[in-house]
């Protein structure tokens, strides 16, 4: 049987990234909360059979993610759409006017980069689609490497990898179209 | 991959040997960018993150993308983290103390 204790020891450190991941994942306070509640406890049920020196992070993040697609996804009230559109490659850089020459210069996009608040960045990352939105969390706020993000979402590494890549160009496009309806970033070098 | 080995570099292609002037163990601006996240996200070979090593100790402006992206990511990731709220931790500790009652029962 599952040892309380040790699970509680190994285990709890995880929390405040779980509960991050499952307030991007709902999209809501009270959902994060019980679907935390329940993931630490269908571990801890799990416990004796997870592979003492494995990856217990990621252990408990499939977990996480399983009882968010079987659970809380099904309940939605209405479908959402499954695809981003398609960004072009560095599209925060250029609209930042990154790429002018001895223009504004890399510590003005920078600089824009800091004015870009919590919020921000939390509502980009939720107005991702469910399956994009998991894996940009789970590469660019978690650090999880491709073959763990496979094993966590339990879809093929190719599948995961065009998620991170589409996904990272659409929260690009959604973190600047966020600052520039607050007025945070210049669209001056937007310009030709 | 097939017999296909000129053109655009895959991911997982074959890497081309002097192609567009890059003699082999070099890399041009566009290569170096299609592998930017791979380069960020540890992912590439030893090999190929040489490539783009190399390339930009001579590249300004891929430098200036690369800088970008990175202190990007840097900003998703510490501009989303939230306090957990101490009933959360105190409903699961309970949760599992209620468990560990039930199974020992």
């Amino acid at each position: 049987m599952a040892d309380q204790a040790e699970f509680s020891n190994l285990a709890m450190e995880f929390m405040p990234a779980l509960y991050s991941a499952a307030l991007r994942m709902t999209r809501n306070p009270s959902d994060a909360e019980d679907l935390v509640q329940e993931t630490y406890l269908k571990a801890y049920r799990a416990f004796g059979g997870f592979e003492a020196g494995t990856n217990l992070k990621a252990w408990l993040y499939r977990i996480l993610t399983n009882t968010y697609i079987n659970t809380y996804r099904a309940k939605k009230r209405r479908p959402e759409i499954a695809d981003v559109e398609d960004v072009e490659d560095l599209y925060l850089y250029h609209h930042l006017g990154g790429d002018q020459p001895g223009g504004l210069g890399r510590s003005a996009e920078d600089e824009a980069l800091d004015r870009f608040t919590d919020d921000d960045v939390k509502a980009a990352i939720e107005s991702l689609p469910d399956a994009f939105r998991m894996a940009v969390l789970l590469a660019d706020v978690e650090g999880f490497s491709y073959k763990e993000i496979a094993e966590i979402t339990d879809v093929p590494i190719g599948t995961v990898m065009s998620r991170i890549h589409r996904g990272r160009k659409a929260l690009q496009k959604a973190l600047f179209e966020f600052g520039s309806a607050r007025g945070l970033v210049s669209t001056a070098g937007d310009g030709r | 991959m097939g017999e296909h080995q000129s053109g655009g570099d895959q991911l997982d292609g074959i890497r081309p040997q002097s192609e567009g002037g890059t003699p082999a163990g070099f890399v041009n601006c566009d290569e170096t960018i299609e592998r930017l996240y791979y380069y960020l996200d540890g992912e590439l070979t030893e090999e190929r993150r040489v490539e783009i090593v190399r390339h930009l100790d001579m590249c300004g402006p891929c430098v200036d993308v690369f800088g970008f992206e990175s202190e990007l990511r840097k900003v998703i990731a510490n501009r989303c983290r939230d306090h957990v709220p101490d009933a959360l931790l105190g409903r699961v500790a309970q949760a599992l103390q209620d468990e560990h009652t039930r199974q020992s029962n």
